[in-house]
């Protein structure tokens, strides 16, 4: 075990982290504000990846491709929004669970219909391809680092639009009190349709950057849902901050729980069973830390007010 | 008088669909069809699952989005035993497996309980989204167990090469194995009714409407939802080791997060926290999956149609079409 291996895992695991972030805030805007659950949030993650994959395709351009796979996530959501989610509000945990639920089967079926079985690829782009040198020694591809760049830009963006802008000034206040900011005069419907088609955005990005790196297929979404929804209850469902905070530190404690744990096994036993009881355990890790962390704080690091 | 009527009508309703699901295996014995012995027997141990679920979702309100974990524990523990028992290898403390039903249920039902235990313990001290979101994880946490852990065919599953045995009946007939899981969903589902017309049943559907009233009257939630959460669990875990006799194979996706939810979706189906309200959603799924599946590959994309459908504009289920309204609230 080398310095760099472990720098590289460590870089692996922000990469991941910062992924999980672009999806769970979506899912903890959409919480904090509708006081909703999407189940079919990681559906949009699979639309946004096989826009891009097939819009590259189409036009050689992968910017083109993640252009587009922003715009039909957010279109996607904003329909979805507008013929069903918006009966849900009033509705108990339960139903918005169920029909979130039917969704999933809904898009991951249509998209089958329409795409086939067989996963669709995607290309690095020219411009980020190839690999950079790391201290240590080991080299590190470019693309990677630029999703992490990406997502410590969006986290930015985020935070600007939430705490700086008249559309934050609504979400914030949409958070806190729905119906006053809805007897002030303010559109709530359209607030509602935005904010949704919002998240969506964030994780058609994901889905979109993410497919770059494995292949683009049904169900890419749902493993990624589960670990969204695992970081947004450590970090205070409704929290931004938490759900970045719960995304590093879930990418982190998976991707070097995974690298680590074997090794450290393997001082004390045969290495074979080493690598099948730390492989084993590697894989329920953060579930171990979240039901730590709720055992302690059972509303998450950063309870939100209400919710 | 109007709620004397409507409890009689549901009854005889509960009547028709216990006997419709004997009926349709003697039918398909008559006519040489035993295809849809397995269909009804697989009607039968759904329905048995979600009335353990039903326990937990239906009369204490907890909406658990993982009880796969249970359902697939009580199949790995049907198939790891079976395993054993055919291969002489010691499993635990000398003992080395065993083909017999009645060793293989209690252990399921032991160890689901304990699991539940575990993961209810937890669970319980959230609520809302909270709970809904942990219980699947925790599901998922078990999930990904299965898949690394390669000593029981990890992502592939494991077969059990012959029908799990009960003394006196020849379990590989299916019909005599359809008849063992109507006995053990007609038992729970009188347990059911026991739990629910008990003091203990009393105590938790008031937890579900009114948490801080129990307390004041002096009964702990938390005690009493652990405690429905456990027998749920043990019911579910029952179930899964009757499926996986049913298919002799048992692998990760009985552990998957889309078990999870179908299990949800029958009850809905079916009509939240009603006796028979399981059964009917589980006979209305595997009809659906059977006719749909036989008009389209796609049926999934229908099934979840029909579903959003039930949930936006039909909220009391089949049972409440057929019923009326429940009669709690």
């Amino acid at each position: 075990m080398t310095f760099a291996l472990a720098l590289e895992q460590l870089l692996n695991g922000l990469q991941l982290g910062v992924m999980l972030f672009l999806m769970a805030a979506g899912l903890t805007l959409i919480f904090g504000v509708m006081g909703l659950i999407n189940l079919a949030h990681g559906s949009l993650y699979m639309v946004g990846a096989f826009a891009c994959a097939v819009v590259a395709a189409w036009t050689g351009s992968f910017w083109i491709g993640l252009v587009a796979s922003l715009a039909c996530a957010a279109a996607a959501g904003a329909v979805v929004e507008l013929l069903v989610i918006r009966r849900l509000y009033d509705r108990d945990h339960l139903d918005q669970v169920l029909a979130t639920f039917a969704l999933i089967l809904m898009f991951s079926e249509g998209t089958r219909w329409l795409f086939g079985s067989f996963p669709l690829y995607l290309d690095i782009p020219p411009l980020l391809q190839g690999a950079v040198p790391l201290p240590g020694g080991a080299e590190y591809p470019v693309y990677r680092l630029a999703i992490i760049a990406a997502g410590a830009a969006v986290a930015f963006g985020l935070y600007m639009l939430i705490s700086r802008t008249r559309l934050g000034m609504r979400i914030r206040a949409g958070e806190s009190d729905r119906e006053m900011i809805g007897a002030l005069g303010v559109d709530i419907r359209t607030l509602y349709t935005v904010v949704f088609a919002l998240g969506a955005a964030l994780a058609g990005l994901a889905g979109a950057l993410v497919g770059a790196l494995q292949s683009v297929q049904v169900g890419m979404g749902e493993p990624v849902l589960i670990l969204a929804f695992v970081v947004i209850v450590i970090g205070g469902i409704g929290s931004i901050k938490g759900a970045l905070l719960g995304a590093l530190l879930v990418g982190v404690t998976d991707t070097m729980g995974r690298f680590l744990l074997p090794k450290i096994l393997a001082l004390f036993v045969p290495p074979a069973q080493a690598g099948m009881i730390g492989g084993a355990a590697a894989s329920m890790l953060i579930y171990i830390v979240m039901a730590l962390i709720l055992a302690v704080k059972p509303r998450g690091l950063f309870p939100a007010a209400h919710a | 008088m109007r709620e004397a009527m409507i409890v009689n009508r549901e009854n005889l309703i509960n009547v028709i669909l216990a006997g419709l699901l004997l009926a349709v295996p003697f039918a398909a014995n008559a006519f040489g069809e035993p295809f849809y012995i397995t269909l009804a027997t697989r009607v039968a141990i759904l329905a048995l699952a979600a009335t353990g679920l039903n326990l937990a979702l239906g009369l204490g309100g907890l909406v658990s989005f993982g009880h796969a974990a249970f359902f697939g524990l009580g199949g790995y523990v049907a198939g790891i035993l079976a395993s054993h028992g055919f291969s002489g290898e010691p499993l635990l403390f000398g003992f080395s497996g065993t083909n017999q039903m009645w060793v293989i249920w209690p252990v399921a039902v032991i160890l689901a309980g304990l699991v539940g235990l575990a993961i209810g313990a937890i669970s319980l001290r959230t609520s809302g989204v909270y709970f809904i979101m942990i219980t699947l994880a925790f599901a998922q946490m078990v999930y990904y167990f299965a898949v690394s852990w390669p000593a029981y065919g990890g992502e592939d599953g494991l077969s059990i090469l012959v029908r799990n045995q009960f003394p006196g009946v020849m379990t590989m007939r299916p019909m005599s194995f359809f008849l063992i899981c109507y006995v053990v969903l007609l038992v729970s589902v009188g347990l059911f009714a026991l739990i629910r017309a008990s003091r203990f049943g009393s105590a938790l559907q008031a937890t579900r409407q009114n948490e801080v009233r129990v307390a004041t009257v002096g009964i702990q939630p938390y005690r009493i939802r652990l405690t429905a959460f456990v027998i749920s669990a043990m019911m579910t875990g029952l179930a899964g080791a009757l499926f996986a006799d049913l298919n002799r194979f048992v692998s990760p996706s009985m552990l998957s997060w889309h078990m999870s939810g179908e299990l949800i979706v029958l009850i809905i189906l079916g009509g939240t926290g009603r006796l028979f309200g399981p059964l009917a959603g589980a006979a209305l799924y595997v009809a659906f999956e059977y006719a749909l599946g036989g008009i389209t590959e796609r049926w999934q994309f229908f099934l979840g149609l029909i579903l959003l459908l039930v949930v936006l504009f039909a909220r009391g289920g089949l049972l409440g079409l057929l019923a009326g309204r429940a009669r709690h609230g």
